[in-house]
């Protein structure tokens, strides 16, 4: 099997990925297709960019030992702290990227769906910076859970469309972005939040995200002598700070790679999120990936108590990943997410994202060495979340 | 000869074909609908299979599609629904839909079934020409379907020539930067598109669709192309006043006229 993880030049990681649109948004593709790999690797843009994620981002985000939690699994755990950068979480890393992306093609105005909202916010905040409109779809269902996130956009000037088709989350909110787009192709840029769409998006996210295993290549390397962990372990939604802590580890063969998603009630409950537990192959959203579906090839309504996870496809780099075994796909139920941000709030006094929070529900479910080093990318912090883990006190000692 | 050939090569101006969703307004209206069609003279028919997440359509068919899908349609259903369509129309027949369903039933399978129920075209738009060719094409070659093409007014002239150059059929011009059902009335820029796609003088013949809602916009899209293609309007005709004969008659004969 090609082993190489790098989209080729059709968007194709192995069997999946490829750019599944309407003729309608081929040119706006196209024309990013044609420009992106210049434009992200020229020294002008590489220099803005690494600018605005130091001085603007707060970059490069700490690695934190976690003395508690290690104790607690027997391992030497470390979290990358993707929560403390500006806005709260690693979604700023790619929509800096993509609005220097925006202004070097000339686009005036700017939309993005959002899930958990840290999407939509990272992306109204770019927006604000530079002085460009911005219509940002939401869920309505997601407004609702994730209401903090909803207030920030519009206090950052941006627009918040509410897409009330199918359960109201994540996919619904990219079809409407996509609708939208599909109606304004000459001034709109469409900053899509994950490694998901078509080609070249899962690339380029891929790309702006990887600053996070490139920072931690030598984090590591500084604290612990060593380049290589043992384990990486990040949550999974569409899969982008996956992608980006996983990236630059992804030919050191024997780090392992675990993606955790979302079972939401259980994975076997029809009330769930983990696409690639319970997924097969098709396309959604332009791209050949894993995805839940009916038997009539109609794609299931997913559930989660995490918006950011509540996705019912997985980026075609993931996918390729987990077909091929190099990354391992687990799970986390709403409780044990709940139950893994109440004990990594206890232990380190630091309360995660209930997406990240998924991440951490594995750490159990691990057998380590005391000598393991792991690394958990905390994607993001928790205070959208204190509805959730207010309402959830009964689960906690 | 595949029908839309026929059709084409017979008949040069003022082509109507009328799209629909299947399974709706109710689960078996599909068979009555195509009749009706067929006795109110229009020229073809594309019968929409409904997707969940249909990105380019407009409200009225993701209205529809949802209710379609509520009511249990399928795409092995519509091929049962189909069976005995060639008892009923010779109109050319094309089924419309997005690529997921189609890929979870097998691309070789429903092949081999449109040709089973003498379907002669599909048109998938979130199918573009290039993963068409790469996995696709020698497919729709062996069961003799016709896969039409979208252009839209993004779409460049170098690229309207490959397409043409790949079609067969026809040429289906997406009139407006929308999604479907987006009611308009043609503007400067959209006449000048038409415009400019006429003077590639395409292989081709080509219908209009997206927008097209009453007779005005219908007649005034004959003037740029071979015809136009209604979906929509139809629709909504079918909400308001149900498949009966009269209503798709009354519907017909008023874009007509
Ligand atoms: C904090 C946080 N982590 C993770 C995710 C999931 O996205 P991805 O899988 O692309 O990292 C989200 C999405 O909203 C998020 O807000």
């Amino acid at each position: 099997m090609n082993e190489t993880f790098i989209a080729d030049k059709d968007g194709y990681y192995g069997d999946f990925g490829g750019a599944f649109i309407p003729e309608m948004l081929r040119q706006n593709v196209e024309s990013l297709r044609a420009v992106y790999h210049d434009v992200i690797e020229s020294a002008e843009f590489k220099k803005e960019f690494n600018m605005l994620l130091t001085d603007y981002a707060g970059r490069p985000s700490p690695l934190f030992l976690a003395k508690r939690l290690s104790k607690k699994y027997g391992a030497r755990i470390y979290l990358k702290r993707e929560d403390l950068n500006h806005t709260g979480s690693h979604k700023i890393n790619n929509t800096i990227g993509q609005i220097l992306l925006a202004k070097k093609m000339g686009k005036t105005r700017i939309i993005a769906e959002t899930g958990a909202g840290q999407h939509g916010v990272a992306t109204a905040t770019v927006c604000a910076l530079m002085g460009l409109e911005c219509v940002v779809y939401m869920g309505e269902t997601d407004m609702i859970r994730q209401e903090p996130n909803v207030k920030r956009m519009e206090f950052l000037g941006a627009r918040v469309v509410a897409a009330k088709s199918g359960n109201k989350t994540l996919k619904d909110a990219t079809n409407e972005a996509l609708r939208d787009w599909i109606c304004n192709p000459e001034n709109t840029f469409y900053i899509i939040g994950s490694v998901v769409g078509p080609h070249p998006y899962p690339d380029i996210v891929t790309k702006f995200q990887s600053v996070i295993s490139e920072e931690l290549l030598y984090q590591l390397k500084a604290k612990e002598g060593v380049g290589n962990p043992d384990y990486i372990i990040a949550c999974v939604g569409g899969g982008s700070n996956a992608a980006g802590i996983f990236y630059h580890y992804i030919n050191r063969k024997n780090v392992k790679l675990i993606g955790v998603e979302a079972a939401g009630e259980g994975i076997k409950t029809g009330r769930t999120a983990a696409t690639i537990t319970v997924g097969d192959a098709g396309i959604i959203h332009g791209s050949k990936t894993i995805l839940m579906q009916n038997e009539d090839g109609q794609i299931t309504e997913p559930y989660s108590i995490s918006a950011g996870l509540d996705y019912p496809g997985v980026g075609p780099l993931h996918a390729w990943l987990s077909k091929t075994g190099r990354a391992r796909y687990m799970n986390a139920t709403d409780t044990e997410a709940l139950t893994a941000a109440y004990e990594l709030t206890r232990l380190e006094g630091i309360i995660p994202a209930l997406e990240s929070a998924h991440a951490l529900a594995v750490l159990g479910k691990l057998s380590f060495k005391e000598t393991d080093l792991v690394v958990v990318n905390i994607s993001g912090r928790g205070d959208k979340d204190m509805l959730a883990y207010t309402d959830a006190k009964k689960l906690f000692p | 000869m595949n029908r839309i050939e026929v059709l084409f090569s017979t008949k040069k101006k003022n082509i109507l074909s009328i799209y629909f969703t299947s399974g709706f307004p109710d689960l078996n209206d599909t068979k009555t609908i195509i009749k009706h069609l067929d006795n109110s003279g229009v020229d073809m028919i594309e019968i929409g299979m409904p997707f969940s997440d249909p990105v380019a359509d407009g409200p009225v068919i993701q209205r529809s599609s949802e209710k379609a899908l509520q009511n249990g349609i399928s795409l092995s259903l519509l091929f049962n629904q189909l069976s005995q369509a060639r008892e009923i129309t010779d109109l050319p027949l094309i089924i419309m839909g997005y690529i997921n369903p189609v890929f979870k039933y097998g691309m070789e399978n429903f092949l081999l079934k449109c040709r089973e129920m003498s379907i002669d075209g599909v048109i998938i738009p979130d199918l573009p020409p290039e993963e068409y060719l790469k996995s696709y094409a020698t497919l729709f070659k062996k069961y003799g379907v016709i896969n039409i093409f979208l252009i839209s007014p993004q779409t460049t002239d170098e690229r309207i020539t490959y397409i043409d150059s790949i079609a067969e059929g026809f040429l289906y011009i997406v009139s407006t930067s929308a999604t479907t059902g987006s009611v308009n009335h043609f503007d400067k820029a959209q006449i000048d598109y038409f415009k400019r796609i006429k003077a590639l003088n395409l292989k081709n013949p080509s219908l209009i669709g997206f927008g097209i809602s009453d007779e005005v916009s219908f007649h005034k899209a004959c003037e740029y192309a071979n015809g136009a293609i209604i979906g929509s309007a139809f629709i909504r005709a079918l909400e308001e006043n149900g498949p009966s004969i009269d209503n798709i008659n009354q519907f017909v004969r008023k874009i007509r006229d």
